[in-house]
Formats: C-alpha cells, structure tokens, sequence
C-alpha cells in the first residue's frame, strides 16, 4: 500500500491557454480510496493521467510510495490503471489480456497462469478466459478490466470513471461490488468520477475539482455538511444546496432542512415559503418556491420526505423553516466559508408560526 | 385545397435504382468488360499489326509463349520485382507512417515532401530517375566515388542484377509515400486508451509495437499490400522508362513484356495471351482481398 501525492501540481496546455490542472497539492492515506469529482473539464482526468505518467507535468512534482516518479514512463509506476472504456486488447482473448502485464514483468509462465486464475476468480470471470473482448457484455469487460489491473499487485489503483459505460441498473451493482473489491484487495486507490452518488459512495475521501484545483477534500460528510465554498455547496447534493443573500453574506441551507415549521425543532429560521412548482420523487416532495429573507424573493427549493404529510398545493404561502443549527455561511464576494453571523435583522429567532 | 398527393419521381426507389446505376453498368461494359472480351478473342487468333483479319488458332499462342525463355524470365521477374517491392514497401511504409505520426516542429514540410514522389507524373519523376542512374553522369556514382565506395561508375541499368535493384528501389521510393498514408490512417484508427493501457500494464516500446499496433493494423497493412502487390504485378511504367526491359530482358516484367510483344511488336494474339497469363494471379489475389475485407466486418 502506497500513498500518492502531487505537490503543487500544474498542467498547461497550448502553451499556457489552458490550465487543465493549476497547482494541486494533495496526498492520499494509504490504503485509502480517494475520489476526484468534479464536472467535466475540471482537470480530474488530466489529474489522474499525470499521475499515471501519461501526462508530464508542466511543474510540481508526482510521488507514489514516497519516491519522485515526475518524469518516469508508465510502467516505472507500478501502477494499474483502468480507463473509462476499459480498453481491453480487443486481438487478445480474456486470459491474455489479464496476463499481459504480467508477460511484460517477465513472470514466468507457470506463475502467470496461477496469478490471472486467482485475479479471475476474485471477479468470478475464470468462465470467460477463452473469449475475445467483443463476445463480453459491458459489466464483464469491467470485470476483465479490474483483473487485469489488479493481477500485477500494483501499488496504486487508478480509475477513470469505470462505471460511466455501464447501464444505470448494473451501475448500481457494479459499485457495490468494487467497494467490497477494493476493501478486500485494500490497495490505495484514487477514482475519477462526475457522478456524485458514486462518489459519496465509494470514497473515504472525496476531492471536489473544478477549474483546475481542489476545493474541497474531506469524508463524504464532510463535504456534504461542511462545503468549504458556493461551489462545492451547489455542485454537491440534488438537488444542490439553498443559497439565499442576507446583507454581505449568503445563507446556506439544503433543500432537506427547509421544512414546514412543525417538523423543525429547537431553535430554528422562519420563512415563509411562497410555492410555485412540485415535483413527486420517489417518495419525497420537491417543492419550488421563493423566500423572503433579507432583500429580495430568492429561488429555492425544500425537499419534504415522505414522512411530512403536510398539504402543499402550488400558489399557496406557508410556514416554513431552517433549524439554525443547519444554516451555512458564505462570502458573497468570494463564496468561501464564513463564520455564523447573528441574524439580527430576523424577527425572534424561534417566534413565527410556534 | 391541397394537392392530392402524388408519387415523384425522387419516391420510386427502383426506377432511380436503375438511372444511378446505368452509368457505372455502361462505364464497366465499355471500359473493361470490352476490352477484356477482346483481348480473350485476340489471344485465340493471329491477329497482328499488320492483318487485323481475325483467324482463330486455337491455344497455338499460349503454346507458343509457354515455350519462350524470355516469357519465363518475365514471369520470374514479375515474382521477384513485387515481392522484394511489397516488402520493402511495407517496412518503409510503416517506418514513415510512425515518423508522420509523431510531434514535431515543421510537420508539415515533412508531410508535404513525403507525399511528393507519389503526387508527381510517373513518366516524369522516372526520368529523373534515369539522369540520378546515367551510365556517365550519374550523381550517385558521383558521390560514391568521392566517397571512395566505387572506383569506377556501375552501369546501374546495365548490369543484370544492379538493373532489377534499380528498377525496384525507384518503384519503392514511388509507392512508399501511398503505403505511409494508408498504415498512417491504420495507426489512427487504434484507440489511443489501448495504447496508453498497455504503457500502463509496462509494455515498452517495441512489446507495444509488435503485440498491439500491428496486430490491430494488420488488416489494414494486408490489403494495402495486397493492392499494391495487385499494382505492382501489372504495373510496367518503371521497367519501361527505365531500362525498356533490358539489358536482354533481365528486368523484363509480363505486363512490360506484353506490351512490347503485342503493341510494339505488333504480335496482337501473342501480347494478349501473355496478358492474359496475369489473370488467374490477379483473381486469386482479388477474392483474398475482398475475403480479408470481409473478415473485418465481421470482427
């Protein structure tokens, strides 16, 4: 088990126009299952290249294990990487595509045999040796994917969206299954995905990308809970979270804790929710309206589970509100994180509708 | 109102399938199934320049060519030009499709100067060709002397075994650049993840280039190969700018030889019989290229 860590990282291309990648420091635990997320075109996949050695960095430096591998090819990595298409040989039958890196290594016949049969059999695809590529469904060349990737014990795992070839029912299940992989395999592995179910699923951590650098790393709940920006705050969660302007900051809240004021305990943020628009989804209701707090009517969304049985009918006003425990703040010029400010402007912080 | 609608003609499929084909069924009728008709007729009889009176004389032709020594010698000729061509063809094709690949300043000019032998009229680049191998004034001989590799110039299109060299080095370096542009389009067409999979998996250069780049440009490379092979076994523009079949035939090909014997000897029969001969090569070639292109479409 390695860590990964890029320090100060940055990747140009066309001489400076693009930064893909604009100075990333960031270390995975060992043993840990990280997750780049982020919308396309963040530099998450040119992240995880550079990291491969497929890329070379413009400036900052790539360790695995320790050791500066900046500059080596590829296959000094020990590294094992699937790519979004899985890219199996298409010319080389299941069993050969497996062993292929080992054939590289120069392990010898006998041992090769032994250590695809064992990879195979951790994915249950021993059945499948025989076939070429073109004869497997998509969730079996994944499979053949991982083996092949992980039957040269390499020191790190990268993973560029090996989900997103899927359907969106073996997704499901596919997931499911590389996380019981990976925990038992417990190689340190670094994930690249813009879904982020998959994300907050699957990762220890997660990293949040978008314009070439990290936003956010933390546990799923972390960045869930605590986004350290507007970006991560909206870019994470559906539907995203509540941003609402009060004075010089912006109040932060998810659709989830914006409720009719009976279910919000303790002390809480009345508002009075004027709806618009309802969506019925799987159990839960999105209620679309606006809010008065602060100086204008603000869009925003509450999402009532199942649970709250109160009538909300569209053109209607109602009592809602935000337990105070629940409200995030953030800079209106820069979005970072800021710290609670007392709203003092709000009528009694628990009073209306009690 | 409406009109009623009515069918148009640009509606009936099969009437506009026969006007598009017409054109193609009276161009192939005219154009090669004619002349095809004609030379089998013409190796049947004795027909020459001289008296275009059609008798029929049977195989006497065939029999005839068959017991010519220079007929073998072409045909052994004809052997050794295109398989020594098709396989330098293919190596150096191969080698310059890499090298148009790759990054690097002033791609263009190479492209553009790699293209160039292929782009320019055979007749003329050969005879250039010719000057580069004068007997007298040959710069090649010029600088290998200067260099102090030869004493004395070689006579390339008069010695027997410098002539054929000559013959296929000018044919190479004028397919070479058509054999590039095709492998180039072969290469662009392997997924770039595959490779990048298999630098990851620790092949090198040279494991990456035999088990994964030809492997999956092999079809590509055959019928390009095959086609040529097909091109250069009837092609005859080289032998005939170059050294007319000489010095005594050793660089005679069939096509060449067909030519001189039927149109510049004005043996009619004995020409199209000697072209004749061609086919049933040509054929099997043919069905191995349309059976090769039929095994990729089905993988």
């Amino acid at each position: 088990m390695a860590v990964v860590e890029v320090r100060n990282l940055c990747k140009h291309f066309d001489g400076g126009r693009v930064r893909a990648i604009d100075g990333i420091d960031l270390a995975t635990g060992a043993g840990e299952y990280l997750v780049l997320l982020g919308p396309s075109g963040c530099g998450k996949t040119t992240l995880l290249r550079t990291i491969a050695g497929l890329e070379e960095p413009t400036e900052g430096d790539v360790l695995i294990g320790g050791q500066v591998v900046t500059g080596l090819p590829p296959r000094a990595r020990k590294i094992a990487m699937v790519f979004q298409s899985y890219a199996l040989y298409p010319h080389k039958s299941v069993l050969a595509n497996i062993v292929f890196p080992l054939r590289a290594a120069g392990v010898e016949r006998g041992a090769r045999e032994e250590r695809a049969r064992w990879a195979a059999g951790l994915l249950g695809i021993e059945h499948l040796f025989a076939r070429k590529p073109r004869q497997l469904s998509g969730g079996e060349r994944q499979r053949v994917a991982l083996a092949r990737a992980l039957v040269r014990d390499p020191t790190v795992f990268l993973l560029d969206e090996p989900l997103s070839n899927l359907d969106a029912k073996l997704r499901t299940s596919a997931r499911d299954e590389l996380k019981r992989f990976q925990q038992e395999v417990g190689v340190t592995t670094v994930y690249v995905t813009h879904d982020q179910s998959e994300a907050m699923g699957l990762g220890d951590r997660i990293a949040v990308m978008s314009d070439g650098r990290v936003r956010q790393v933390g546990a799923p709940v972390e960045v869930y809970d605590d986004p350290a920006d507007t970006f991560v705050a909206t870019f994470i969660g559906s539907p995203p979270m509540n941003l609402v302007p009060h004075g010089d900051v912006l109040l932060g809240f998810r659709p989830e804790h914006l409720l009719p004021s009976e279910h919000v305990p303790g002390e809480r943020l009345p508002v009075v929710l004027s709806v618009q628009r309802m969506e019925y989804l799987s159990g839960d209701r999105h209620v679309y309206g606006t809010v008065e707090i602060g100086d204008e009517p603000t869009r925003v969304i509450a999402r009532l589970p199942a649970t709250v049985e109160t009538p909300v009918r569209p053109g209607e006003r109602h009592e809602f509100a935000i337990s105070v425990g629940r409200l995030r703040f953030f800079d209106t010029g820069s979005g970072t994180r800021t710290d609670p400010v007392r709203l003092a402007s709000l009528p009694a912080a628990s009073g209306l509708g009690a | 109102m409406t009109a009623p609608a009515r069918r148009r003609l640009a509606d009936r499929d099969s009437t506009l399938g026969w006007l598009f084909l017409t054109p193609t069924v009276v161009y192939i009728l005219a154009l090669v199934g004619l002349p095809f008709g004609l030379a089998v007729a013409f190796s049947l009889s004795d027909v020459t320049g001289g008296d275009p009176s059609f008798d029929w004389v049977g195989l006497r032709n065939f029999e005839r060519i068959l017991a010519d020594p220079v007929f073998w010698r072409s045909l052994r000729n004809t052997f050794v030009f295109t398989a020594i061509s098709m396989l330098l063809i293919v190596i150096f094709g191969k080698v310059l499709a890499n090298i148009l690949l790759a990054e690097f300043r002033g791609r263009w000019l190479v492209r553009f100067l790699v293209l160039l032998p292929w782009t320019t009229p055979v007749a003329l680049s050969t005879l250039t060709w010719l000057w580069l191998l004068d007997s007298v004034f040959s710069p090649i001989d010029w600088v290998l002397r200067r260099l102090g590799l030869i004493e004395s110039n070689l006579f390339w299109l008069g010695q027997p075994n410098l002539a054929m060299a000559s013959v296929i080095m000018v044919h190479v370096w004028r397919l070479v650049p058509l054999a590039a542009v095709i492998m180039l389009a072969g290469l662009l067409s392997v997924p770039k993840d595959v490779q990048e999979q298999a630098a990851v998996d620790g092949a090198g250069y040279w494991r990456r280039m035999f088990e994964i780049t030809i492997p999956l440009t092999a079809p590509v490379i055959a019928i390009s190969a095959l086609f040529g092979a097909i091109f250069t076994f009837t092609d005859m523009a080289v032998v005939y700018v170059l050294t007319r079949g000489g010095p005594t035939n050793e660089t005679q090909v069939l096509a060449s030889w067909a030519f001189f014997r039927g149109i510049e000897g004005s043996d009619i029969g004995q020409g199209a019989a000697i072209a004749l001969f061609l086919l049933p090569l040509l054929l099997a070639a043919a069905i191995a290229i349309l059976r090769a292109v039929r095994r990729m479409e089905v993988s």
